[in-house]
């Protein structure tokens, strides 16, 4: 009837309330980063805090930014000492010399981009597969997969080192890429989209002549793909946050991801907390942006893949 | 007669270029599926029962069943069985419960604020677990951190506490920050399930007279059961593998008030070069996961 006016009772208020506060206290944490990133010496070991920062200055960056160098960008091709002339590993370096946490960034958007990339690609073809092709050893594959999905990623992560120095690939990116990739969540999540493409439509593709790969790229893509975008966005973050593989995977300065990066800073200069919120700015903001940007798929490809998995 | 044979013949081509093409279509994942996630699987089963080091040279001497017999007398192995149990049965129930209230506050308020609440909620989990757990170092840190500064104000504490040096409260200090960054995905899962209930049963049973609990209750609960299924195995999975947040704030100490299996874990392998020892409790803690997920299958389809 008096559709307009809505009834607004006290609890409604009381929750918003609480809610409100609540959502402060989970903002803090990263504001308390941010400005900290900008405070000065005196300011953050005051007894009593600032909660806003007093005048803003760029020491801690200047600070960051002083210590190592390395060149901007630089790619170890993978198994690359099999194949060079004198058994060295082949490594491009490119780029100006930059300080080492930029490198550091570089280094973890490489990475989690490669590993969106390349889970994507294979997980959708082999999802195709197995959604909907008849084959031998189908059920046995998939209870596999079913199976490794359950385990915890962590376990495996010991005896991975081993196998990757016999593969001379321990100390590269491609250490942290590689496990990624391989994790079965995405096949699985692609399988369920991919039960979704009609079998006439197939059908009728090979009945027009079209082959296996054509099929594949102009029918099923485009009809999975918000799956496609859902995986996409787990696998960037999952890799960009993957801190224990990085951690256990790489150790030299130049080839540290943003994470690992800050990790060392706090070991190196535990009460400089300055000079590490600074870092933390860095490993945090990147990444925030491209959350808030693409906030909306986001959240639709977590609850997408919730649903499908 | 002869036709049946020809249609056999035709379709076994058939099957096999099929089993071709599905092979191709699977190999590039297989390629790192199998390499970088059986073969390490099955290492860590079977170097668990061998005494072996990290070291280049080292040796690998078969010991059968000694190192599962030695984790139930290491007491350090107990005691962070023990903190992993007592950081699960605390941060799961916490977080189910406060992501669902949270959620159903916020589902059906306005778009824009919708959004905005699911964000901040979501925001620990996007800044990743580094930058998120070296402020609250700072935030707990003796001298320097808000919480003392804050419990002296307020009169909550008379002298500064060193939250992460103190067996009291270090463990439930990590439970803290673990909450913070455990509720962003669930509010996300709960919220669009929420969203999914059916209109049109909220509305008939509103007409019938049920109240918001019995609405709640009866009608939205067993919808979103699915929804809570799921989170309550992720975040057990995620809080048992409780890592970074040890490793950066207390590394395990002090006295081994923090030290969770996971840690324990890493402990063992790169700091005592204990390969085999680690990969054991590695095979114990999948064992432990494996089950309890399975147990909460089993409960949640009974309901």
């Amino acid at each position: 009837m008096n559709s307009g006016v809505k009834r607004t009772s006290p609890y409604k208020v009381i929750t918003l309330i609480i809610l409100v506060i609540l959502a402060i206290l989970f903002a803090f944490p990263l504001y308390w980063i941010v400005t900290g990133a900008f405070k000065t010496a005196a300011s953050i070991n005051a007894t009593t805090p600032d909660w806003f920062p007093k005048e803003w200055v760029m020491d801690n960056f200047n600070k960051l930014f002083s210590r190592q160098t390395a060149p901007l960008w630089e790619l170890a091709i993978p198994f690359g000492s099999k194949f060079s002339a004198d058994g060295n590993p082949i490594v491009f370096s490119a780029g100006p010399v930059v300080p080492a946490s930029i490198r550091w960034l570089v280094n973890t958007v490489f990475m989690a981009v490669m590993a969106m990339v390349l889970t994507c690609i294979t997980s959708a073809m082999a999802g195709y597969a197995l959604a909907k092709k008849r084959f031998k050893g189908r059920t046995m594959l998939f209870t596999l997969i079913v199976c490794a999905m359950a385990l915890p990623k962590q376990v495996i992560l010991i005896p991975l080192l081993r196998e990757m120095s016999s593969l001379s690939l321990y100390n590269t990116i491609w250490a942290v890429i590689f496990p990624t990739v391989g994790w079965p969540f995405g096949v699985f999540l692609m399988k369920q989209f991919s039960e979704g493409v009609p079998g006439e439509m197939l059908e009728a593709a090979r009945i027009d002549g079209a082959g296996e790969a054509k099929t594949f790229v102009e029918i099923v893509v485009p009809m999975i793909k918000p799956g496609i975008g859902a995986l996409a966005i787990f696998t960037f973050i999952n890799s960009w946050n993957d801190y224990f593989m990085q951690l256990i995977m790489l150790s030299s300065t130049s080839r540290l991801t943003i994470s690992l990066g800050i990790a060392k800073l706090q070991a190196e200069n535990s009460t400089d907390f300055g000079l590490i919120m600074a870092g933390a700015t860095l490993a945090a903001v990147p990444i925030i942006v491209v959350f808030v940007a693409f906030q909306k798929y986001f959240t639709q490809g977590i609850a997408m893949g919730a649903v499908k998995g | 007669m002869a036709k049946s044979s020809n249609t056999t013949s035709r379709s076994k081509a058939l099957v096999r270029r099929e089993t071709c093409s599905a092979y191709l279509f699977l190999l590039p994942n297989l390629v790192f599926f199998v390499g970088f996630v059986i073969i390490p699987m099955v290492l860590c089963v079977y170097t668990s029962f061998f005494d072996s080091t990290m070291g280049k040279d080292a040796k690998d001497i078969f010991i059968g069943l000694e190192n599962y017999v030695n984790l139930w007398k290491d007491e350090i192995f107990l005691r962070s069985l023990k903190n992993t149990f007592i950081i699960v049965l605390v941060s799961v129930p916490v977080v189910c419960i406060f992501s669902l209230w949270v959620s159903s506050a916020i589902y059906n308020l306005k778009g824009s604020a919708l959004s905005a609440f699911r964000c901040i909620f979501y925001l620990p989990v996007v800044t990743g677990s580094v930058a998120v757990t070296v402020v609250w170092k700072w935030m707990f840190n003796n001298y320097y951190g808000i919480f003392n500064y804050i419990g002296q104000a307020f009169g909550l504490i008379d002298k500064n506490i060193n939250w992460l040096g103190d067996e009291r409260f270090a463990l439930w200090c990590i439970i803290l920050i673990l909450f913070t960054t455990s509720v962003g995905q669930p509010i996300v899962l709960y919220v669009s399930a929420l969203g999914n209930v059916d209109t049109s049963l909220v509305e008939a049973s509103q007409v019938d007279g049920a109240n918001h609990f019995q609405l709640f209750w009866k009608i939205k609960w067993p919808l979103i059961m699915p929804t809570t299924l799921y989170i309550l195995v992720i975040t057990t999975i995620n809080s048992f593998q409780c890592f970074a947040l040890i490793q950066l704030l207390t590394s395990g100490g002090p006295n081994h008030s923090t030290d969770t299996v996971m840690y324990y874990i890493y402990y063992t392998a790169f700091k005592l070069y204990r390969y085999g020892y680690a990969n054991a409790m590695g095979v114990v803690l999948a064992i432990f996961i494996a089950v309890l997920s399975a147990v909460q299958f089993k409960l949640a389809k009974e309901k």
